[in-house]
């Protein structure tokens, strides 16, 4: 399972995003959806040949998992850095 | 659920053959029945609807047999035993779901109470006209049990053979009686539950992790699972591997269907039931199963008493057929006589087996009546002239 | 949250990626799913989910539960079956419509009448994905499908009043935009007691928009958020999904009616008295 993880660990940061990227099928909805608009399509792409979407400005997401509920093909989530209460 | 003596009405009656299909059904632990009312199979349901709900089982009138073929298949995933009933437009609707459970290894019992064909024919006149239906009606290859009982006594005793069979294969398995034979009454004897051999469920004990439910470990046969016991099994009516997930290739069709088929094919000998008599050195031997073979009694009884060495063998069994047992018959007499009410069925299994051994003989009708002992005994004669 | 949905012991991780399209909503619809049984805490060997055929009849290949992938529109028929007789646990149908309200169309209402207690996901994309793109009971007017090449001139369910009508006790419509929504009325249709029905109106990008010229998934995801409409608890009167209308949204129905079993089992008792055994199947 090949994970790409961006802003994980980093506790300037309010959240990160995990994606399996074999699973990945370039649907975009996660982008589309994003709440604050942090994630972007990419050109890199997986071994089928789908566009993999990319944590673009690591600073703006703050793991609310949208991306996670949006996504068909159990590829990407989000996850906050710290609990929610004190975001 | 209430089982054993509490159920059973031990005893002598006097009843039809369709009540003592339902007695039958009862005995041997049967608690939950999906079906749709069609003549001349209703009684059953209907007996089976007083009945169940005073000994914790079910049973569910459906909107067609569409549903009532599948609807108990889903009672039997969670650890029960059911079945469905009906005749011959019904058989028909249900032909989707014999396939289904042929596919699923899914331990059914489908009873069919045959009437004349085709289409909807002549609701309460008898027929045997669905035996080759029975075999292969629902489309692709498969392996199925058919069994055709001859007397009330025989519906009550037969149906439990199809629960064990159907619990011992995880096959369909279908009991087919006609309107005749269901009509009829006659002395039933139900015996005590401790003289009544019914084979349980058997529900694999195996971790999860080491269960597949469809990885056969010991004959031909997987062991069972149900719903909630943890297994989290999958199950599918496509090709499938040995843990119930689609595989569409060709090895996985060629292994999973020729085990299918070979799981009730290659056990004939243990499945297959048939009665003879002064068959050894006959000169003819008429071969006839459920109500038929009552008149091909007549009809041998008659002409032994006037000297002509006739046999008769009755099936019981009608699928898997059993090929060497009636070839072992052809050796034995000069002619064979197949009496059945159909156009010629099963005689065309007798023939295939016989390989042209002794002649073959047909005796039959288009369905309706019982055929006259009559006919047999002017057969006999025409074929021994 | 103990486990991300991603790899949720509820998924068979070993089958995926799955095999529906980019951009189909029958995978953004089983990740509502997924959540909302997590949500519920039904334990997962009490969950079982039966599947018809088509695309989204694959749901059931896909979740690790006790799973039945049976034939096409008689789901609900094996459900009733296996509902009944294990009555500690939820049984969801999950299936698409072609199957549900085509060749299922007779059980559907049926199961519905009844009342029998299950809940039934029905994810409507408006036409027969797994044959190539067949018009449906559900595809809008004068919209394509391989057997309407003139486009359809058929009149279509409203499924949401169809099930009001037969007496289904919770009935709800999202879409696959709608995923916070769609997660709290899953978890409240697992909750029902009585036949729940849910549908989830869902892009599919490769044989129903590619043929009427709809763009890419993303546009209907943009048509359901902008001409949806929410409406809570008011029933389904004017809900259908006409042309240019507003797209009505939202849980419909929500009542207590006493369900098959508890049906049966009250006429039982007042008729037979101590003589009458309910039927358990097996706990």
């Amino acid at each position: 399972m090949a994970d790409h993880t961006a802003g994980g660990g980093s506790s300037r940061l309010r959240g990160y995003v995990v994606i399996i990227e074999e699973r990945c099928k370039g649907c975009a909805f996660c982008q589309a959806f994003c709440p604050t608009g942090a994630l972007e399509m990419s050109d890199r792409m997986n071994r089928a040949g789908y566009h993999l979407p990319v944590l673009r400005f690591p600073e703006k997401c703050n793991g609310c998992d949208l991306c996670g509920m949006y996504c068909p093909d159990f590829a990407i989530r989000g996850v906050r850095n710290r609990p929610r209460e004190d975001v | 659920m209430l089982r054993g003596e509490t159920v059973l009405r031990s005893g002598k009656h006097f009843m039809d053959g369709n009540e003592a299909c339902a007695e039958g059904a009862i005995a041997a632990g049967c608690r939950f029945v999906s079906g749709y009312p069609i003549t001349p199979s209703t009684e059953i349901v209907e007996h089976l609807s007083r009945r169940f709900p005073e000994i914790g089982g079910m049973f569910l009138q459906m909107e067609d047999e569409l549903s009532a073929s599948i609807c108990f298949q889903g009672a039997v995933w969670a650890g029960v035993k059911g079945m469905t009933v009906t005749s011959g437009p019904g058989f028909s609707l249900m032909m989707e779901h014999i396939g289904f459970a042929a596919m699923t290894e899914t331990p059914s019992v489908f009873v069919n109470v045959q009437r004349a064909g085709p289409s909807t024919g002549l609701p309460t006149a008898p027929a045997q006209q669905d035996v080759m239906q029975a075999r292969w009606g629902s489309h692709g290859d498969y392996g199925i049990i058919a069994l055709s009982p001859a007397s009330p006594q025989e519906c009550h005793d037969l149906i439990i053979t199809c629960f064990n069979y159907a619990e011992t294969y995880r096959c369909p398995v279908l009991f087919m009686m006609d309107e005749t034979v269901g009509h009829m009454h006659g002395k039933v004897t139900i015996p005590s539950m401790e003289d009544i051999h019914v084979v349980e469920r058997r529900i694999s004990t195996r971790s999860p992790s080491d269960y597949a439910p469809f990885r056969v470990v010991e004959g031909d046969v997987p062991e069972m699972t149900r719903a909630g016991a943890g297994h989290r099994i999958h199950m599918t009516g496509l090709t499938h591997d040995e843990r119930g997930y689609p595989d569409m290739t060709t090895a996985a069709q060629e292994s999973l269907v020729r085990r299918l088929c070979g799981k009730v094919n290659n056990h004939v000998k243990e499945i297959s039931m048939m009665e003879s008599r002064h068959v050894e050195g006959s000169d003819v031997v008429v071969i006839s199963y459920g109500i038929s073979a009552q008149i091909a009694g007549h009809a041998v009884d008659a002409v032994r008493a006037a000297g002509i060495r006739a046999g008769q063998v009755r099936l019981i069994s009608l699928w898997p057929f059993d090929d060497e047992a009636i070839r072992n018959i052809a050796r034995s007499t000069r002619h064979i006589i197949v009496l059945e009410m159909n156009l010629g069925q099963m005689v065309r299994e007798v023939e295939r087996a016989v390989r042209g051994i002794v002649p073959v003989h047909a005796v039959g009708n288009a369905g309706g009546r019982v055929i006259a002992p009559d006919c047999v005994v002017e057969k006999i004669r025409e074929v021994l002239r | 949250m103990n486990q991300p949905v991603l790899l949720s012991p509820l998924l068979r991780q070993e089958r995926m990626p799955h095999i529906w399209c980019p951009g189909c909503g029958v995978g953004v619809s089983l990740n509502c799913f997924v959540r909302a049984v997590e949500k519920s805490g039904i334990p997962q060997d009490r969950i079982h989910v039966v599947s018809g055929i088509g695309c989204t009849g694959r749901v059931a290949g896909y979740v690790n539960v006790d799973s039945f992938h049976t034939t096409h529109g008689r789901a609900l028929c094996f459900a009733t079956g296996l509902a009944l007789s294990r009555p500690d646990s939820r049984v969801v149908v999950y299936s698409g419509d072609g199957d549900l309200t085509a060749i299922g169309g007779n059980h559907l209402i049926h199961t519905a009448r009844r009342n029998v207690d299950m809940v039934v996901i029905c994810v409507n994309n408006f036409t027969y994905g797994m044959t190539g793109g067949q018009v449906t009971p559900t595809t809008p007017e004068n919209m394509k499908a391989s057997t309407t090449p003139y486009g359809n001139f058929e009149y279509t369910f409203n499924l949401p009043a169809l099930m009001e009508a037969c007496g289904a006790t919770f009935v709800s419509r999202w879409t696959v935009f709608h995923v916070r929504q769609l997660i709290r009325s899953l978890e409240k249709a697992l909750k029902h007691r009585g036949f729940s029905f849910i549908e989830v109106l869902s892009p599919c990008p490769t044989l129903y928009m590619r043929r009427n010229r709809l763009g890419n998934p993303l546009n209907m995801m943009e048509q359901f958020k902008e001409r949806s409409v929410i409406r809570n608890g008011e029933g389904t009167a004017g809900t259908s999904l006409e042309e240019g209308a507003d797209l009505i949204v939202g849980d419909f129905i929500e009542v207590r009616r006493a369900t098959f079993k508890e049906c049966y089992e009250r006429r039982m008792t007042e008729v037979l008295g101590e003589r009458f055994v309910p039927y358990e199947g097996v706990r």
